[in-house]
């Protein structure tokens, strides 16, 4: 097992790999070493896109971004825990978990350059829901997925996004409950990133996220976000626990936004710029990139190769993004119903004189 | 053919499509070994089982959020909220994504699910229990909206929006759950959508829905009497609104009284009649008049008759709409 660390306020928080990349505990988590390289091609190019995010936004490409910088092993370590058949119920800041559920980044980045809403791509295709902004609301969306996979049958669990200040919506107890009574094969998955826009954690919850699990009725985890060793074995856990039929599981996720709510955020004016440099220096990639080339699974030469794909990855990115336009103007009518009512054709007709 | 009630019509709807369609689900609170506070669902556990019949935590929200996951892992659910006054909860759930889901994902993912809601007043019950939310679903793109007025229109009705792509409000008036009628439950006649003339009349059309569509029907009955011969249109379909059956029938009447319990301000009266003005403005022969429920929250049971339209309230106004 990975080493518990204990932080001031009691509750144990798992970690596989120390800040500067030593390990700290077992480090086998069922991966080869493929796949332990793949966790870390994953961040670098998420880390990479969201650069290219924040600059395009800035270019005036897309509208507000919400930048996950900081948070790339929470969502690589445990979107890489998942099967083809599982589904993810994002909130709205879960672009490293998109792209390595293998949606497409032209298709997911549409709903920031303003093209679609939240689902762009097909949600059903790729096992990723669409983007959800009203805070907390998709948990329970995962609760009824989960109990429809259970209902057939399947083996697939659901595993939903959500962030420190989700925690506090009724959403997130109803979700949480639901899951336990129903037995549901999902995974709440709680990226705390120590603040809710401009509010901090300490402000938000007196006790830690994870220790309100046995409350419901379900294990909570509480894991290094930045360890994406030590995210990957809790999710894979709770996945195996899902696959098992024995019911949901709750994973909290300590780590930090480096960078701003949004695009439309300016953090200065609420938290100290010596607070995001301690967390800088606890870096997700830095850390994971120093395991690897120490126990030579992957060398210098690879994660540049990464950076290099990366850098011309987000180059066609780019060049797609910016050449797309609005979908035309009947789209705006077409999507509401199956079947348009008469009355919707009629302002259609209005709208678009008969087009 | 044996009578048959509005509660026992709902049964049989959820009994049929729970049988017809294996994908159907049905829950909510105490709708499983109690049969529901209504007895609208008695039984279907029994018949069908645990997994396709069950009770929920008393969690609104997560009922109609539940919805939305059940329906992408490919389940047509059918949910039960236990009163209009409990609804409030889940309203998050139902306008931000069940009534946008198909939209949001460019017609990729439908949401076909139904909402059940017993709703509106008249059975003495105390605060949050006479409540007429359908304004807010009304509002919502993406919704449809049902109310029915008699026991096989129910039926009619709760089986179309079962099967229906889209997400389908029912909201069942409760104080004709016990009213009776005699004839086939069946699927065939007037769809989602469309409107009912129930009863032909020169003089005044009374527009209406779910439980005043019977007073509607008495206040005709005694003004027939007084020469004062009346069409009833039963809505049934609230969004989308029957226009064309509207306009027609006021432009044969030239005269029209909408009746709703719903307060006055921003009713669905306040829709109809402005529809009715486009498609009928030459016709008219004096103003639209409404009979609703005042602007006022829901009364205690004591007080519950000064709400409702009467009787005698809807005749009146015909009068002084014939008179004019």
């Amino acid at each position: 097992m990975s080493a518990p660390e204990t932080t001031d306020d009691g509750f144990p928080t798992l970690r596989c790999l120390a800040p500067d990349g030593t390990p700290v505990g077992d480090v086998e988590v069922g991966l080869d070493e493929e796949g332990l390289r793949a966790l870390l091609r994953w961040m670098i190019l998420a880390r990479r896109l969201d650069r290219e995010c924040m600059a395009l936004q800035r270019q005036g490409e897309l509208t507000v971004y919400p930048p996950f910088e900081g948070q790339e092993a929470a969502q690589v370590g445990s979107a890489a825990a998942l099967g083809p058949r599982d589904m993810v119920f994002p909130s709205f800041r879960e672009l490293a978990a998109a792209i390595v559920r293998g949606v497409d980044a032209v298709e997911y980045l549409q709903y920031h350059r303003g093209t679609w809403h939240g689902g762009p791509y097909d949600p059903l295709a790729t096992g990723f829901a669409p983007i959800c902004v009203p805070v907390a609301t998709q948990l329970v969306h995962a609760v009824g997925w989960a109990l429809g996979a259970k209902l057939d049958g399947s083996d697939a669990c659901a595993l939903a996004y959500f962030g420190d200040g989700a925690a506090s919506e009724g959403d997130f107890h109803e979700a949480a409950n639901l899951a336990a009574v129903f037995r549901a094969p999902v995974i709440l998955f709680c990226q705390n990133n120590g603040w809710a826009i401009s509010v901090p954690s300490r402000a938000q919850f007196a006790a830690p996220i994870a220790a309100r699990a046995p409350g419901y009725g379900m294990p909570g985890v509480r894991v290094d976000g930045n360890d994406v060793l030590a995210v990957y074995r809790a999710t894979r856990q709770a996945v195996e626990r899902a696959r098992a039929g024995d019911g949901p599981s709750l994973i909290e996720a300590l780590t930090y936004r480096i960078g701003p709510h949004t695009t439309a955020d300016d953090p200065t004016r609420y938290r100290d710029e010596a607070e995001v440099e301690r967390w800088r220096a606890l870096d997700p990639i830095v850390r994971y990139r120093r395991f690897l080339e120490a126990v030579g699974v992957a060398d210098a030469g690879f994660a540049a190769a990464c950076e290099a794909e990366a850098e011309a990855w987000v180059g066609t990115v780019r060049a797609e993004l910016v050449a797309l336009g609005a979908p035309p103007a009947s789209e705006v009518f077409d999507h509401v119903f199956a079947e348009p009512p008469a009355t919707l054709r009629r302002q259609r007709e209005e709208a678009l004189g008969g087009a | 053919m044996p009578e048959i009630t509005m509660v026992g019509a709902l049964n049989a709807a959820l009994r049929d499509a729970l049988d017809e369609d294996p994908r159907v689900l049905v829950f909510g609170e105490d709708v499983g070994e109690l049969g529901g506070v209504f007895r609208v669902t008695q039984g279907l556990q029994a018949a069908f089982g645990r997994d396709r019949v069950f009770d929920t935590p008393i969690s609104e929200s997560g009922i109609a959020g539940m919805c939305v996951g059940l329906a992408m892992a490919g389940w047509r659910p059918v949910a039960e909220m236990q009163f209009d006054g409990f609804s409030y909860p889940a309203l998050d759930q139902v306008i931000s994504h069940v009534a946008k889901y198909r939209e949001r994902t460019r017609g990729r993912v439908g949401m076909p699910v139904t909402i059940r809601i017993p709703s509106f007043g008249g059975i003495r019950g105390k605060e949050h229990h006479g409540e007429s939310p359908e304004t807010y679903y009304v509002h919502t793109a993406g919704l449809k909206v049902v109310a029915p007025a008699d026991p096989l229109d129910a039926y009619r009705l709760l089986r179309l929006a079962i099967a229906d792509p889209d997400p389908v409000i029912v909201l069942e008036p409760k104080s004709r759950y016990w009213s009776k009628a005699e004839g086939e439950l069946t699927t065939e006649g007037p769809g989602i959508g469309r409107a009912r003339v129930l009863r032909d009349g020169s003089a005044c059309a009374l527009i209406s829905y779910g439980a005043m569509v019977a007073r509607c029907l008495e206040a005709a009955e005694a003004l027939e009497a007084e020469g004062v011969p009346c069409a009833v249109v039963d809505l049934r379909s609230l969004s989308p609104l029957d226009v064309a059956t509207l306009g027609e029938v006021v432009r044969s009447t030239g005269r029209a009284v909408v009746v709703h319990e719903a307060p006055l301000t921003l009713g669905l009266g306040a829709e109809v009649v402005a529809r009715v003005v486009e498609e009928a403005f030459d016709h008219l022969e004096a103003p639209i008049r409404r009979v609703t429920g005042w602007d006022v929250p829901y009364p205690p049971a004591s007080l519950e008759q000064v709400y409702l339209p009467s009787v005698e309230r809807i005749a009146r106004a015909v009068r002084e709409v014939v008179a004019y």
